[in-house]
C-alpha cells in the first residue's frame, strides 16, 4: 500500500471492458518482466500507463502484438471477449488491435504506401470485404494521411528506413488511422519527438478518440499527457500495475517519481 | 496484359516439393545416341541441313573442346558429368517450320498452355512476340508479320541459318568465340536450336520479344544458342524464360547468348530463370545451368543491360558480360539470385572496359535459404586505353535461416589512374523483427516474407519488364515461403 495516496482496487472485468488482461506473466529470455499484470480498459476510455526503465512497459506491448520472442508464462488478454493469446500477430490486427512500438522496424526497399495498402487489404480480406487496387487505395491514404496529421511525403518513403526517430513514430500514427483499430497501444510515441511534433501526434490521438475504441498510452513523461487527457493512469512497476488513479496521478509522478511505488 | 512467363492467375497451391513446371509432355522425340564425337557433330550438322560454315563451326568448337578440360573453379560441388552418357540432340518429330500453329503437334500446344503461353491471337495484344524452344528446336515463332513490317528478323537460329545464312556466318562467335570456354565449346559444337535477333539500324523494335525455353526430354541435355544483333542505333528487349520437369536425374543446360550492340543500339535481356531445382532435402535431380552470356557493345554509345532473376537450377554457373568497346559504351547487370533447399549458384558478371568514358554497373542481390550456397563472382576490369573509365558495384546478400552460405568473390583489375571504381557490399539477416513488424500490421506470414525480400531485391526488379516483375516477386515470395520459419 502506497503512503499518501489512495488506493484504488481494480474492479475486475466487466462486461464493457474492450481490453482485459488477467493475472499476464511474459518471459524474455527465461526472465519473467510481466509478473502478474492485471489491466482493464473501457471502450471510450483512454488509459496511461507510465513506470520506471525496465518495469515491462515495452513488454506487455510486444507479448499483446504476439512478439516471438515475447513467452506468455500465465494469465490471460482479451479483446472484446476474444482470446488475444491465442492467435497469430496478423489476426490480433484482425481482431481490433494496434500497437505502436516504441522503436518501429525498419524494411528497406518497401514502399510506405504499398505496406499500407498491403495492410489495409489484408484487414478487408480478413472482414470478408474487397481489397483495394493502388489507384483506390491513393484516394484513402491520402485522407487519412490528413487525419492523421503526417506530412504529406510519406505516402512516398520506404517503411521506416530513413526515417528519423521522430518521423517514424508519426508513420505508427499513420498506420493507425489506416487499421483504425478498436484498441491502439501507443508505446513511448512522444519520445523523440520535438514538441511541435508531440502537438500534432496529441492531435492525431485525440482526433482518434470514438465512444467504440479505446487507446492505452504508455509514457514516461507527463508532457504526452497534458495534450491527451487520459481517463485514468496505471503505475506500473516490476512487472505489475502497482496504483492507479485519475489524470491528477500524472503530475504528481512528475513530481514525486515512482521512488516510493519502487520501494513499496 | 501478361506475358510469357504469368501463367494463368488464378488460384495457386505450392508445396516445398511442388514444382509447378514439373510435368512432361508425351510427344514423340526423335533422338541420337547418347555421347559425344566428331561423328554425332556431323550427325547434328547434317540432320539440321546446315552449310558448311556452320559445320566447320562446329568442329572447331569441338577440336578445341577435346583439348579443354571442364573448369572446377566455381565454388560448386557436384558430381562428374557423364558427357557420354547424354543424347546431344533431342527434337520433337513435327519440328519442320510451321506455317500456322494449326500445324504443331497438339500435345505440345497443350504444354505451351500449362506453361501460360497461349500461343494464339492474345499475344500480339499483349505485345509480346514469342519464340518457344521445346527441348532444343525451335517450334513457333509468334508475330512475326509484324515484325517483319518493322524489318526486325525474330526467329530460330535454325531458320536464321536458312534464311539469312550470311549474318549468322557473320556474327555466330563473334562475341563468344567457338573455344570460349569448355560449356561454350560443347554448345558451339553441339547446339541444336535457339533464337536469332537482328535489329535494322535506327529501329525500335515494336514488341518485347520472348523466348522460353523448357527441357522435356530427361535424357537429353539442351544447348540452345541465342544471337541478337542491334544495328546502329536501334533498341530492342528480349525476354528470356526457362522451365523444366521434375526429374530425379540432372540434366545439362549449356547454353550461349552473344549479344552485339552497335554505335548508339541498345539491349536489354531480361531472364527469369526457374528451371528445376533438384530435391529440396537431399539435392538429387535437378538442372545443371552452364551458361556463357556475353555482350559486345561495339560501337560508340552502345548500351547493353543484363537483368536475370535465377530462382532455379540444382547448379547455376552463369556470368553475363559486357565488353565494352566502343567509346561511352554502358553495360550493366541487374542480378537477384535466391538459392534455397540444396541449391549452388556462382553468378555474377564481367565488366570489360576497353572504349573512353565507359560505364558499367553491377547491382546483385543474393538470398541463401536452407542449406543452399550462393556465390557472387564479378569482374571489373580496365584496360590502358579506358580513359576515364567507370564502375559502381554494389553486393547485397541477405541469409535466410542459419545452415545457408553467401559468399563474394569481386575481382577488380584497373590499369589505368583515372579510372573510377566503387564498390558497395553488404550481408543481412531476413530478420524476425521485420516479419514480426509486419504481421503485428496485419499482414500475412506469406505475405510479409514476399514484401522483405521484394524490397531487399527492389533495385534489380524495378528494371525488369512489367509483367515480368510481377511473375519473379511471387516466385521469389513462393520459394521462400517455406524457408522462412
Amino acid at each position: 500500500m502506497v503512503i499518501g495516496m489512495t488506493a484504488t482496487p481494480d474492479p475486475g472485468p466487466r462486461t464493457s471492458d474492450l481490453l482485459q488482461v488477467t493475472d499476464l506473466k511474459v518471459t524474455v529470455a527465461g526472465l519473467t518482466i510481466v509478473d502478474g499484470l492485471t489491466l482493464s480498459v473501457p471502450a471510450g476510455e483512454v488509459h496511461a500507463i507510465m513506470g520506471p526503465n525496465g518495469s515491462g512497459k515495452s513488454t506487455l506491448s510486444k507479448a499483446l502484438a504476439g512478439h516471438p520472442a515475447y513467452a506468455i508464462a500465465g494469465g490471460g488478454a482479451a479483446l472484446d471477449g476474444k482470446d488475444l493469446l491465442a492467435m497469430e500477430p496478423d489476426e490480433r490486427v484482425h481482431a481490433g488491435l494496434f500497437v505502436g512500438f516504441q522503436y518501429p522496424t525498419e524494411v528497406p526497399g518497401v514502399n510506405n504506401a504499398e505496406f499500407l495498402r498491403m495492410a489495409w487489404n489484408a484487414r478487408r480480406k480478413a472482414l470478408g470485404q474487397p481489397e483495394a487496387t493502388a489507384k483506390e487505395f491513393a484516394p484513402i491514404l491520402a485522407e487519412r494521411i490528413r487525419q492523421a496529421e503526417a506530412p504529406e511525403d510519406y505516402a512516398g518513403r520506404q517503411l521506416n528506413a530513413g526515417l528519423s526517430g521522430g518521423q517514424k513514430k508519426r508513420n505508427e500514427i499513420l498506420q493507425m488511422y489506416v487499421l483504425e483499430p478498436r484498441l491502439a497501444i501507443l508505446d513511448e510515441t512522444d519520445s523523440g519527438l520535438d514538441i511541435d511534433a508531440i502537438k500534432a501526434v496529441a492531435r492525431g490521438i485525440n482526433g482518434f478518440r470514438r465512444p467504440d475504441r479505446s487507446i492505452v498510452l504508455i509514457t514516461h513523461f507527463q508532457r504526452l499527457l497534458e495534450l491527451v487527457k487520459p481517463d485514468r493512469i496505471h503505475v506500473l512497476v516490476k512487472g505489475r500495475i502497482v496504483h492507479s488513479g485519475g489524470p491528477e496521478l500524472a503530475e504528481r509522478l512528475e513530481a514525486e517519481g515512482y521512488d516510493r511505488f519502487e520501494r513499496a | 496484359m501478361t506475358g510469357p512467363q504469368t501463367p494463368d492467375p488464378g488460384p495457386r497451391t505450392f508445396t516445398a516439393e511442388d514444382y509447378k513446371y514439373g510435368f512432361k509432355t508425351e510427344v514423340e522425340a526423335v533422338s541420337l545416341a547418347k555421347g559425344l564425337n566428331e561423328g554425332i557433330v556431323r550427325q547434328i550438322s547434317a540432320a539440321r541441313n546446315e552449310p558448311d560454315f556452320l559445320l566447320q563451326f562446329r568442329l572447331k568448337a569441338f577440336a578445341a573442346l577435346s583439348r579443354m578440360r571442364e573448369p572446377r573453379w566455381a565454388r560448386l560441388d557436384f558430381p562428374p558429368i557423364d558427357y557420354q552418357a547424354i543424347s546431344y540432340y533431342s527434337a520433337p518429330k513435327q519440328a519442320e517450320t510451321h506455317g500456322s500453329l494449326d500445324e504443331i503437334d497438339p500435345e505440345i500446344l497443350k504444354t505451351f498452355e500449362k506453361l501460360g503461353i497461349p500461343l494464339d491471337e492474345q499475344k500480339r495484344l499483349s505485345g509480346v512476340a514469342v519464340d518457344a524452344v521445346f527441348d532444343s528446336v525451335s517450334v513457333a515463332t509468334t508475330h512475326q508479320e509484324k515484325l517483319f513490317d518493322a524489318g526486325v528478323i525474330f526467329c530460330s537460329i535454325g531458320e536464321a541459318v536458312r534464311l539469312y545464312p550470311a549474318l549468322v556466318e557473320r556474327w555466330i562467335g563473334s562475341v563468344v568465340p567457338a573455344g570460349d570456354n569448355w560449356f561454350a565449346a560443347l554448345n558451339s559444337a553441339v547446339f541444336s536450336d535457339g533464337s536469332f535477333v537482328y535489329i535494322p539500324p535506327h529501329v525500335r523494335c515494336p514488341l518485347e520479344l520472348s523466348t522460353y525455353f523448357r527441357i522435356n526430354n530427361t535424357e537429353s541435355g539442351q544447348f540452345e544458342r541465342t544471337l541478337i544483333i542491334a544495328d546502329r542505333g536501334s533498341h530492342v528487349s528480349y525476354l528470356e524464360g526457362c522451365t523444366a520437369p521434375k526429374t530425379s536425374k540432372n540434366q545439362l543446360h549449356a547454353a550461349v547468348v552473344e549479344l552485339v550492340a552497335e554505335t548508339d543500339a541498345e539491349i536489354k535481356y531480361s531472364t527469369v530463370q526457374n528451371w528445376f531445382a533438384g530435391d529440396p532435402q537431399t539435392g538429387v535431380g535437378g538442372v545443371y545451368n552452364f551458361v556463357t552470356k556475353r555482350g559486345l557493345c561495339r560501337g560508340d554509345r552502345a548500351k547493353i543491360s543484363w537483368t536475370q532473376v535465377e530462382a532455379g537450377s540444382s547448379i547455376t554457373w552463369k556470368y553475363p558480360s559486357c565488353v565494352l568497346k566502343g567509346d561511352d559504351s554502358v553495360g550493366e547487370f541487374y542480378s537477384v539470385a535466391l538459392t534455397n533447399g540444396r541449391m549452388q549458384a556462382d553468378t555474377g558478371t564481367k565488366m570489360i572496359h576497353i572504349g573512353k568514358r565507359t560505364r558499367s554497373t553491377i547491382v546483385s542481390k543474393g538470398i541463401s535459404a536452407d542449406r543452399s550456397r550462393n556465390v557472387y563472382r564479378g569482374l571489373v576490369q580496365v584496360m590502358k586505353s579506358a580513359e576515364g573509365a567507370r564502375n559502381y558495384t554494389c553486393c547485397d546478400s541477405m541469409l535466410v535461416g542459419k545452415e545457408c552460405e553467401a559468399h563474394t568473390y569481386p575481382y577488380v583489375d584497373v590499369q589505368r589512374p583515372d579510372a573510377q571504381v566503387e564498390h558497395e557490399a553488404s550481408t543481412s539477416r531476413l530478420s524476425e523483427e521485420q516479419l514480426f513488424y509486419l504481421q503485428a500490421r496485419g499482414i500475412g506470414h506469406e505475405e510479409a516474407v514476399g514484401a522483405i525480400v521484394s524490397g531487399f531485391a527492389k533495385d534489380v526488379l524495378a528494371v525488369l519488364p512489367m509483367e515480368f516483375a510481377a511473375e519473379a516477386r511471387k516466385l521469389l515470395q513462393i520459394k521462400l515461403e517455406n524457408s522462412v520459419g
